[in-house]
C-alpha cells in the first residue's frame, strides 16, 4: 500500500476524516507552490492535489480556469512540476496526487511520465478528461509504476458503471458532489449520503467528496458521510487574492488549518 | 460520461428506427430544401482550362450552409430523448444559427456559446440567432474564440445534463459525436454520388472540401471512402502562412494530442498546451480536426493541403464574378485549391468542390480586405 492508502488507514485509526487540498501548480509562480506545499502539510492537510495547468480546463469553473492560465503564463510545465515535487519529497511525506487533463501527460509520453512521476514521489493521478474506459494506454505504465489511478464518480453515474469503475480503482474514489464544474454550486447533503452509500455497497476504498465545498461549516457537515473532503476553488481563490503578498502562505495555511479543525469537530470559524 | 453513454445508446436506436429516419428525410426535403444541386461551373472551368468543376451547392440549404443537415438530426434525437433544452457552441455563427433554427422549429429552449471575439466579427449571425429566440452567451475565457466556446458549452452541459442536449457542430468532440455528425452530414456525399453518376455516368476523380473541424468534408468524403479511384482532398486554413504560425492547419502543422474527448491532430506547444488557431474564415478557426480526418490523413486515404487567407479571398472574388455565387469564406478555401489544381489536370477529369456555405456573412470582412489591400 502506498502513501495514500496508509494515510487513510492512519486517519481511520484516529477516527479522523481526510482533508484533501487542491492547488494549481505555478499559480502565481513555482517558488510559491514549492513553499506552500510543506506549509500546508504542517497545517494539517492530509493529501495534496497538485493541479497541472491546461489551456482548456473543461471540468473547471472560472476560479481554476483563471489560475490555470496564470500558471501557464508563469511558465509552469509538467516537467517543472515534477522537479518541484521531487524536491518537496526531501522535506515532506504528504501523499501527492497530480490532478489535471490528459494532453500534457500524453505529450510527455505515458511511459516516460509514469517513470518520472514515480521517481519524483507522486502517489496518484486524477485525470478529469480520461474516463476509466479510455485509460488503458496510460494505466499500462502508471499501474506498473505503482501510481494510484483515482477515479471520479458523479451523481449521474449509475450502479453498473460504479461497479465497473470501482473494480479497477486505486487509492480512493473521488465523488463529485455536484453535477457541474469545480467551485460553482453548493453540494446537496442528501445526494451525498445516498451516493456515498451506493459507492460503499460495492467497494472498500475510501471515498472523498469534492467540487463545491468552500467553507469549514460545509466541510464539517459533509465529512461524517465520507472518508474525506476536497477543497479546491476556495483555496485557489485565496491564493489569487494574496498573490505577491508576504501573507500568502500564512493565510492559506491558516484557512486549511481551520478546515481541518472543523473536520475534527473542533473550533469553527 | 454517463451522458455520452446515454446519447450513444439513444443514437444507435434512432439510427435503426425507420420512423426516425423517415422523419429526418422529410425535414431535409420539406424544410431544409434538399436535395441541393450539383452544379457544373462552366465559366470557372473554362477560365481555368483544365478539369471540369462541379459545385455541390450546400450554400442553398435553409440557413445558408450544410450545418442544418446535422442540427436537424440532433434536434430530432433530442426530442426523442425528451430533452427540452439545447445548447451549442459556434465560431462563425453558422452552426449557432442552424441550431437556433431547429430549436425554434421544435419549440426548444436554446442557448448558444460564442467567443466574445467571434461575436464582434460575426454580428449579423448573432442577430439572426437572437431573432430566432436563442440566447447568445458571450465566452470571454481563454482566447474567446471557438475552442473556448466549446469548452464553455461542455461545462454548461455537465452542469445541466439531465434536461439538456448538447448539439456539437462538427465531427469532433467525444464519441459518439464524430460518428453521429459524420452520418448526419453523409447525405452530402450520397447525393453527390447519385448526381454525378447521372450527369457524367461515372464517379469524379477528385473531391475537394474545406476542413476546420471537418464536418462538411467528412459528409462529402465518407460515402466515397471505398471508391479508391476518387481522390479525397481536405483543405485547411493556412491563414497568414504556415511559417507565420498564424493558421488553423492542424493536420499539416500540428501533432497528435487529446482535446474535447478525442485524439487527433492539434495545434499545441511542446508541453501539450493547445494553441489558438487563426484564419480569416471564423468557421475554420479550430485548433483540432475531427479524428476521422486524422485517420484518413494517417492512412493516406485523403490528402490534406492548405490555402492562405489571400488565396481564399481571391477565390471568393473569382467565384462571385464568374458564376454569380458568393461562397462562404470557409468554402472559398476549397474553391481556391480547385483553382490551383484544375489547370494541371486533363479536360476529361472531374472535380467536385463542396460549396459548404454562402458568403453573405463575409461581405464586410472582404470589403475591409479590399480597402486595405
Amino acid at each position: 500500500m502506498g502513501r495514500i492508502g496508509n494515510k487513510f488507514q492512519e486517519l481511520k485509526r484516529k477516527n479522523e476524516k481526510a482533508l484533501v487540498i487542491y492547488l494549481t501548480a505555478g499559480d502565481p509562480d513555482m517558488p510559491t507552490t514549492e513553499a506552500l506545499i510543506p506549509a500546508l502539510a504542517s497545517a494539517g492537510v492530509d493529501i495534496l492535489e497538485i493541479g497541472v495547468p491546461f489551456s482548456d480546463p473543461t471540468a473547471d469553473g472560472p476560479v481554476i480556469q483563471a489560475a490555470s492560465l496564470r500558471a501557464i503564463k508563469s511558465g509552469a510545465t509538467l516537467a517543472k512540476i515534477l522537479e518541484v515535487i521531487q524536491r518537496i519529497r526531501q522535506v515532506s511525506d504528504i501523499p501527492i496526487v497530480l490532478f489535471g487533463y490528459y494532453n500534457p501527460i500524453f505529450i510527455f509520453g505515458c511511459e516516460a511520465f509514469a517513470l518520472r512521476a514515480k521517481a519524483a514521489g507522486v502517489d496518484g493521478i486524477l485525470i478529469v478528461d480520461l474516463p476509466p474506459e479510455e485509460a488503458a494506454e496510460l494505466r499500462r505504465h502508471t499501474d506498473r509504476a505503482g501510481i494510484d489511478f483515482i477515479s471520479l464518480i458523479a451523481p449521474t453515474t449509475d450502479d453498473a458503471r460504479i461497479r465497473r469503475i470501482t473494480d479497477k480503482a486505486k487509492g480512493f474514489l473521488y465523488y463529485i458532489s455536484v453535477t457541474g464544474v469545480t467551485g460553482t454550486a453548493k453540494p446537496n447533503i442528501e445526494d451525498i449520503k445516498r451516493d456515498v452509500a451506493r459507492i460503499r455497497k460495492d467497494c472498500d476504498l475510501p471515498v472523498a467528496v469534492g467540487f463545491g465545498i468552500s467553507t469549514p461549516d460545509q466541510a464539517a457537515e459533509i465529512a461524517p458521510h465520507a472518508d474525506g473532503i476536497v477543497i479546491g476553488s476556495a483555496i485557489v481563490k485565496l491564493i489569487a487574492e494574496n498573490a505577491g503578498s508576504n501573507d500568502l502562505i500564512p493565510r492559506v495555511s491558516s484557512f486549511a488549518g481551520a478546515i481541518k479543525k472543523a473536520l475534527s469537530g473542533g473550533v469553527r470559524i | 460520461m454517463p451522458a455520452l453513454i446515454e446519447l450513444n445508446a439513444a443514437y444507435r436506436r434512432a439510427n435503426r428506427d425507420k420512423t426516425f429516419l423517415r422523419e429526418l428525410a422529410d425535414y431535409r426535403r420539406q424544410y431544409a430544401g434538399r436535395e441541393t444541386p450539383l452544379y457544373y461551373a462552366a465559366r470557372l472551368t473554362e477560365k481555368l482550362g483544365g478539369a471540369k468543376i462541379y459545385l455541390k451547392r450546400e450554400d442553398l440549404n435553409h440557413t445558408g450552409s450544410h450545418k442544418i443537415n446535422n442540427t436537424l438530426g440532433q434536434a430530432l434525437l433530442a426530442r426523442r430523448m425528451g430533452k427540452r433544452r439545447v445548447i451549442a457552441e459556434t465560431g462563425a455563427g453558422q452552426h449557432g444559427v442552424a441550431t437556433a433554427t431547429v430549436a425554434a422549429l421544435f419549440g426548444m429552449e436554446c442557448r448558444i456559446y460564442m467567443g466574445e471575439e467571434d461575436i464582434r466579427r460575426q454580428a449579423p449571425n448573432v442577430f439572426r440567432m437572437k431573432i430566432l429566440g436563442a440566447e447568445v452567451v458571450p465566452v470571454s475565457s481563454g482566447t474567446a474564440t471557438l475552442k473556448d466556446a466549446m469548452n464553455e458549452a461542455m461545462r454548461q452541459w455537465v452542469s445541466r445534463v439531465r434536461d439538456t442536449f448538447y448539439v456539437i457542430g462538427t465531427t469532433a468532440g467525444p464519441h459518439p459525436y464524430p460518428m453521429m455528425v459524420r452520418n448526419f452530414q453523409s447525405v452530402i456525399g450520397m447525393e453527390t454520388k447519385r448526381q454525378i453518376l447521372k450527369a457524367e455516368g461515372r464517379l469524379p476523380d477528385m473531391l475537394i472540401a474545406c476542413v476546420g473541424g471537418g464536418s462538411n468534408a467528412m459528409g462529402l468524403f465518407y460515402p466515397f471512402r471505398n471508391d479508391r479511384a476518387v481522390a479525397l482532398t481536405g483543405v485547411e486554413a493556412a491563414g497568414k502562412g504556415i511559417e507565420s504560425g498564424l493558421h488553423a492547419a492542424s493536420i499539416s502543422a500540428g501533432r497528435v494530442g487529446v482535446l474535447h474527448g478525442n485524439k487527433t491532430y492539434l495545434l499545441q506547444d511542446a508541453n501539450g498546451q493547445v494553441h489558438d488557431a487563426y484564419s480569416i474564415a471564423a468557421g475554420l478557426d479550430y485548433p483540432g480536426v475531427g479524428p476521422e480526418h486524422g485517420y484518413f490523413a494517417k492512412t493516406g486515404r485523403a490528402a490534406y493541403v492548405s490555402i492562405t487567407d489571400t488565396e481564399a479571398v481571391d477565390a471568393f472574388m473569382t467565384l462571385s464574378r464568374l458564376e454569380g455565387i458568393i461562397p462562404a469564406m470557409e468554402s472559398a478555401h476549397a474553391v481556391a485549391y480547385a483553382m490551383k489544381r484544375a489547370p494541371r489536370l486533363d479536360r476529361n477529369k472531374i472535380i467536385v468542390v463542396n460549396l459548404s456555405g454562402r458568403g453573405d456573412k463575409d461581405a464586410e470582412t472582404v470589403s475591409k480586405e479590399m480597402e486595405e489591400g
